[in-house]
C-alpha cells in the first residue's frame, strides 16, 4: 500500500493543472470542488498510510520512482521515504490544507482570480508534499524551491498593488539567500559523502564522529537555509510583510506549513545535527533570540495580521529552541499544535476582516463578541492554546520544549518561559481589543457586520476542536499519559547518537509545568484587566515603546546596509567593468576584424602579375610542406 | 654514351636555351621565333620517345597554326623593341628568384625518387595505329566533346572580335 | 632505348620553371601568353615520357587533348587581347588593374 504514496502527490498536481489551464472556463463551483477535492483525496490516502504505520512492525519504506540524476559515482534517484515523521507532516499538510481550501472557497468567492488562486494553492500543496516525501536532499530541495515560488506567487496574488509585489519580492529574495546557504551545504555534502540520500549520508556521517569540522560546516549551511525559510533571525523580516497576501494564504503558508519546512529539514537531519553540538547550540540560541524579539514586537502592533505574523516568527523560534536542545520529537509536536491554532487564528482574523469589509487595524475594531459568536469562541480557544493554558494543545507541546530546555541549560528555560508569557500577553491583548469593549469602527462597517457563512465557520470549529484535543496525543507520562506522539516518532529519532529525550523525570517536570501554567493564567487575567475596555491611544509611543512599534528598526537597518548600497555598486560596476572591459573586448574584436580586413584588402591590387606571383609562392610553400614536413 | 643520349642532350640544351631566349629577348618577334625553335626541339624529343603521331601533330598545330596566330597579332599591333614595356629591376629579380626556388624545391623533392629504367616491352605505343585504336575505343566521348569545344571557341572568338 | 625517366622529369621541370619566370618577369600580355604555352609544353613532354615508361597509350591521348585545348585557348585569348588593345591601345599588363577593389 505504501507504493501508492505517489497518489498523494499526483492529486494536487492534477488539481493545479486543471484549475490553472481552465481557470477562465470552469465555473467557480467546479474550481472550488477540484481544488478542495484533490487535497481531500491526498488527506484520505495519507490517513490510510498512517493507519498502516500504526500496525506493529512498520518499517521506514523507500519508494523508488525513477533515476533522476546519474553522474559518475553520484546517484540521485527520485525516491520517496515514508516513515513516521513523513506521515505526521503529511497529515498536517493535507488535513489543515484541506480545511483552509474549504475556507478559501468561500472567502475568495468574489475575487476575479479564483481559478488562479486555487491552482497556486494546489501547486503549493504539491511542492510541500514533495518536500516532506523526498528520500534525499535534492528532492527535498525541489519541494523547498517550489514552496518558495508559490509563496511569491500567492503573496503577490493581487498584483496590481505595487507594495504587495514588493512584499512578494522581499519574501522570495530572502528565501533565496537562505537557499544559497542550503545549496552550498548540499554541495559540501556531495563532495564529502558522494551522495545525498538520507540513509547513505547519515551512515557515513555517523562514521565521522562528533568532532568533524565538515559536519559542523554542513549543518551550519543547512541551517542558513532553514533560517531563511522559517523566518528566524536575521532573515525574518519577510514574514510580516507577507501578510499582503490573502488571509487563507497566510494561514496555510506562513503559519502551518511552509515555514515549518526548516523545522522538518533539521528534524530529518537530526543525525547530522546531533553529531555537531556546536551547531545545535547555534540553533537553540537563534531560536530563543527570535522568539523573544518577535514577541516583543508583537506587543505593540496594531494590525491584526501583523500581530499573528510576529507570533508565528516567535513560535518558530520556540520550535528551533526545541530542536537546538535535542528535543526533535517535541519540536515536531509543537509544529503540529501550532498548525492547528495558528491556522485557526489566521482564519478567524480573516473572518473578522471579512465581516468588517476589509478593516485590519484593531484600533478600529472592538465589541465584535455579540456579532460574530462562532469566530469569537473559536478565536478564544486558539488564544488559550497558544498561551499554553492546560488542557489545550499548546500547553503540552510548549511544555515539552521548555522541559527539554531546562534539562539542557536552566537559563534557556527561564528566557523561554519569559517568551511564553509574552506570547500570552500579546495574544490576549489582541483578543480583548478586537472582541471586547465598544465598537470603534465607522458607521458603515457597523452595518456590514455579520457572521461568516458556514464554509468559513466549519473549518474554524474543526480547527478549534483540534486545538483543544490535539495536544492529548502527547501527554507526557509525568502526568499519567502515554505520550503517543513521542512513541510514534521515536523510531525516527533513534538513528542518531544517544541524546537524552525529555523523558518524564518525575517531579522536576511536574513542577515546571505547574509554574508555567500558573504564570500564564495570571498573565491572561492581567491582560484582561488592562485591555477589556480599550480606548485607542492617540499619542505615539516614546522610548522603548517607539522601538517596539517600529519593529526595532530592523527593516530600516537592512535598507541602509543592503538595499541602498547594492544599486550603487551595480552602477559603479557598470561604469568601470561592464563598459570598458567587457563591452570593450567584444567591440574591440569587431574593430580588429575590420582593421584586418582593411589591410588584407590591399592585396587585391588588380595587378595580374601580383596574383600569379602569389600563386607561385603558394605552390612553393605547398611543395615544401608536402615533401619535407609531412 | 650512345647516340640516343647525345641527341637527347643536344635537344635538351636547345630547348632550354630557346625557352630562355623567349623570356629574355626584347623584341616580341624574336620571342616568337625562339618559341618556334623550342617547339621543334620538343618535337624532336617526341620522336626520340617514338611518339610519332604526336610529334607530327605538335609541329602542325603549334608551330604551324598557333605561332602563326601569334605572329599575326604581333604584326597587327605593330610591336617592336622600343614600345616594349618593362618591369622594374626589383620585380624582375623577384620573379627570377621565385621561379628558381620553385625549381630547386621540386628538384630536391624528386631527388628521393629512384632513377628507374624504362620498361623493355615493345615501344610501339606511339604508332598511329595503336593510338587510333585507343582513341576511338576508350576516348570517343572526349573526342566528340572536343569538337563542341572547338565550335564554342570559334563562336567565342568571332563574337569577341566584332566591332560593335 | 633505355633513358632514365629522371632526365625527362628534370627537363620538363626546368622548362616549366622557365615559363613561370617568364610570366612573372614580362609585362607584355602576348609574351606572357607565350610563356604559358611553354609551360603547357613542358607538361606534355613529361606526359609522353611517362607514357613510354608505363607503356600506357592513354597518356599520349591526353597530350593530344591538351593540344586541342591549347589551340582553342589561344584563339579565344588572342581575340580578347585584341579587343583590349582596341579599347585602350596598350597590352601592358601593369596598366590593366580594373579588377582593383
Amino acid at each position: 500500500m505504501v507504493q501508492y504514496v505517489w497518489l498523494v502527490l499526483l492529486l494536487p498536481l492534477l488539481g493545479f493543472l486543471v484549475t490553472g489551464i481552465w481557470r477562465n472556463r470552469l465555473s467557480k463551483t467546479a474550481i472550488a470542488m477540484t481544488g478542495c477535492g484533490t487535497v481531500l483525496g491526498s488527506f484520505l490516502v495519507s490517513c490510510v498510510l498512517f493507519f498502516q504505520a500504526l500496525a506493529p512492525g512498520f518499517r521506514s519504506t523507500q519508494v523508488h520512482l525513477f533515476n533522476f540524476i546519474s553522474v559518475g559515482t553520484l546517484q540521485i534517484p527520485f525516491d520517496f521515504q515514508v516513515d513516521q515523521l513523513t506521515l505526521v507532516f503529511l497529515l498536517i499538510i493535507t488535513g489543515v490544507g484541506f480545511l483552509i481550501h474549504l475556507y478559501s472557497a468561500s472567502y475568495m468567492r468574489t475575487d476575479a482570480g479564483y481559478g488562479r488562486y486555487f491552482s497556486y494553492l494546489n501547486l503549493f500543496v504539491f511542492s510541500m508534499l514533495l518536500l516532506v516525501l523526498g528520500a534525499n536532499y535534492v528532492i527535498l530541495f525541489i519541494g523547498w524551491e517550489g514552496v518558495g515560488l508559490c509563496s511569491y506567487l500567492l503573496i503577490g496574488f493581487w498584483y496590481d498593488r505595487n507594495d504587495f509585489n514588493q512584499a512578494a519580492k522581499k519574501a522570495f529574495i530572502m528565501n533565496r539567500i537562505g537557499d544559497l546557504g542550503f545549496l552550498i551545504g548540499l554541495f559540501l555534502m556531495i563532495s564529502r559523502f558522494s551522495s545525498v540520500s538520507f540513509g547513505e549520508v547519515f551512515a557515513q556521517a555517523s562514521a565521522l564522529g562528533t568532532h568533524s569540522g565538515v559536519l559542523v560546516a554542513i549543518t551550519l549551511l543547512l541551517l542558513v537555509g532553514a533560517v531563511g525559510k522559517s523566518a528566524q533571525i536575521p532573515l525574518y523580516t519577510w514574514l510580516p510583510d507577507a501578510m499582503a497576501g490573502p488571509t487563507p494564504v497566510s494561514a496555510l503558508i506562513h503559519a502551518a506549513t511552509m515555514v515549518t519546512a526548516g523545522i522538518y529539514m533539521i528534524a530529518r537531519s537530526h543525525v547530522l545535527y546531533s553529531l555537531a553540538p556546536a551547531t545545535l547550540n547555534v540553533v537553540a540560541l537563534i531560536g530563543l533570540a527570535t522568539a523573544i524579539l518577535a514577541a516583543s514586537i508583537a506587543l505593540k502592533q496594531y494590525d491584526i495580521k501583523k500581530v499573528l505574523a510576529y507570533s508565528t516568527v516567535s513560535q518558530l523560534g520556540f520550535m528551533f529552541l526545541g530542536l537546538g536542545v535535542g528535543a526533535y520529537g517535541a519540536a515536531v509536536f509543537h509544529v503540529m499544535t501550532h498548525a492547528f491554532f495558528k491556522a485557526l487564528l489566521f482564519l478567524g482574523a480573516g473572518s473578522v476582516i471579512h465581516a468588517l469589509g476589509g478593516e485590519q487595524d484593531i484600533r478600529r475594531m472592538g465589541g465584535l463578541r455579540r456579532k460574530l459568536p462562532v469566530t469569537y469562541w473559536t478565536f478564544l480557544v486558539a488564544c488559550l492554546a497558544i498561551s499554553g493554558i492546560p488542557p489545550f494543545s499548546g500547553f503540552f507541546s510548549k511544555d515539552a520544549i521548555l522541559a527539554a530546555a531546562y534539562r539542557e541549560q536552566p537559563l534557556l528555560y527561564y528566557v523561554g518561559l519569559a517568551g511564553a508569557l509574552m506570547t500570552a500577553f500579546y495574544m490576549f491583548r489582541l483578543f480583548f481589543i478586537t472582541f471586547h469593549g465598544d465598537f470603534r469602527g465607522t458607521e458603515e462597517s457597523a452595518r456590514h457586520l455579520h457572521e461568516s457563512p458556514p464554509a468559513m465557520t466549519i473549518p474554524l470549529v474543526l480547527l478549534a476542536l483540534l486545538s483543544f484535543l490535539g495536544g492529548w496525543v502527547g501527554i507526557p507520562s509525568s502526568l499519567g499519559g502515554k505520550d503517543l506522539l513521542g512513541n510514534f516518532l521515536a523510531p525516527v529519532f533513534r538513528g542518531g547518537p544517544a541524546i537524552p529525550m525529555p523523558v518524564a523525570g518525575g517531579n522536576t517536570d511536574l513542577v515546571l509545568m505547574i509554574v508555567a501554567a500558573a504564570l500564564s493564567i495570571a498573565v491572561v487575567f492581567w491582560t484582561r484587566s488592562l485591555y477589556r475596555q480599550y480606548k485607542a491611544e492617540t499619542t505615539p509611543g516614546r522610548g522603548l515603546v517607539r522601538w517596539l512599534e517600529h519593529k526595532w528598526y530592523v527593516d530600516e537597518l537592512y535598507d541602509f546596509l543592503f538595499t541602498r548600497p547594492l544599486p550603487r555598486l551595480s552602477n559603479w560596476l557598470e561604469r568601470h567593468v561592464e563598459s570598458p572591459v567587457i563591452d570593450g573586448a567584444v567591440n574591440g574584436m569587431g574593430r580588429m576584424v575590420q582593421w584586418g580586413s582593411r589591410k588584407i584588402r590591399l592585396i587585391q591590387s588588380g595587378q595580374v602579375g601580383l596574383y600569379i606571383f602569389g600563386m607561385v609562392a603558394g605552390a612553393i610553400i605547398l611543395f615544401l610542406i608536402a615533401f619535407f614536413l609531412i | 654514351m650512345n647516340w640516343q643520349e647525345i641527341i637527347f642532350w643536344i635537344l635538351a640544351v636547345l630547348a632550354l636555351l630557346c625557352a630562355i631566349g623567349v623570356v629574355t629577348s626584347r623584341s616580341p618577334i624574336n620571342s616568337v621565333l625562339f618559341l618556334i625553335m623550342t617547339f621543334f626541339a620538343i618535337a624532336g624529343h617526341y620522336l626520340l620517345l617514338n611518339a610519332q603521331f604526336l610529334a607530327v601533330v605538335h609541329i602542325i598545330v603549334y608551330a604551324g597554326a598557333i605561332m602563326v596566330l601569334f605572329l599575326f597579332v604581333i604584326m597587327m599591333m605593330n610591336m617592336n623593341a622600343d614600345t616594349e614595356p618593362q618591369k622594374s629591376q626589383l620585380v624582375r629579380f623577384a620573379g627570377v628568384i621565385s621561379g628558381g626556388i620553385l625549381l630547386v624545391v621540386v628538384l630536391a623533392a624528386l631527388k628521393k625518387a629512384d632513377p628507374a629504367l624504362m620498361s623493355e616491352k615493345s615501344t610501339d605505343i606511339g604508332l598511329i595505329s595503336n593510338l587510333g585504336k585507343v582513341l576511338f575505343h576508350e576516348f570517343i566521348v572526349p573526342f566528340e566533346l572536343s569538337s563542341v569545344l572547338f565550335l564554342s571557341a570559334m563562336v567565342g572568338a568571332v563574337l569577341i572580335g566584332k566591332k560593335n | 632505348m633505355d633513358m632514365p625517366v629522371n632526365d625527362y622529369i628534370f627537363l620538363s621541370l626546368a622548362l616549366f620553371c622557365i615559363g613561370v619566370m617568364g610570366v612573372l618577369i614580362r609585362r607584355n600580355a602576348i609574351i606572357i601568353f607565350m610563356c604559358i604555352e611553354i609551360m603547357l609544353n613542358a607538361v606534355n613532354l613529361m606526359l609522353v615520357a611517362f607514357s613510354k615508361f608505363h607503356h600506357n597509350a592513354s597518356a599520349q591521348i591526353f597530350v593530344f587533348f591538351i593540344m586541342v585545348v591549347a589551340a582553342a585557348e589561344v584563339s579565344v585569348g588572342l581575340a580578347i587581347i585584341v579587343m583590349v588593345y582596341r579599347h585602350s591601345h596598350t597590352v601592358d599588363v601593369g596598366l590593366m588593374n580594373r579588377l582593383k577593389h
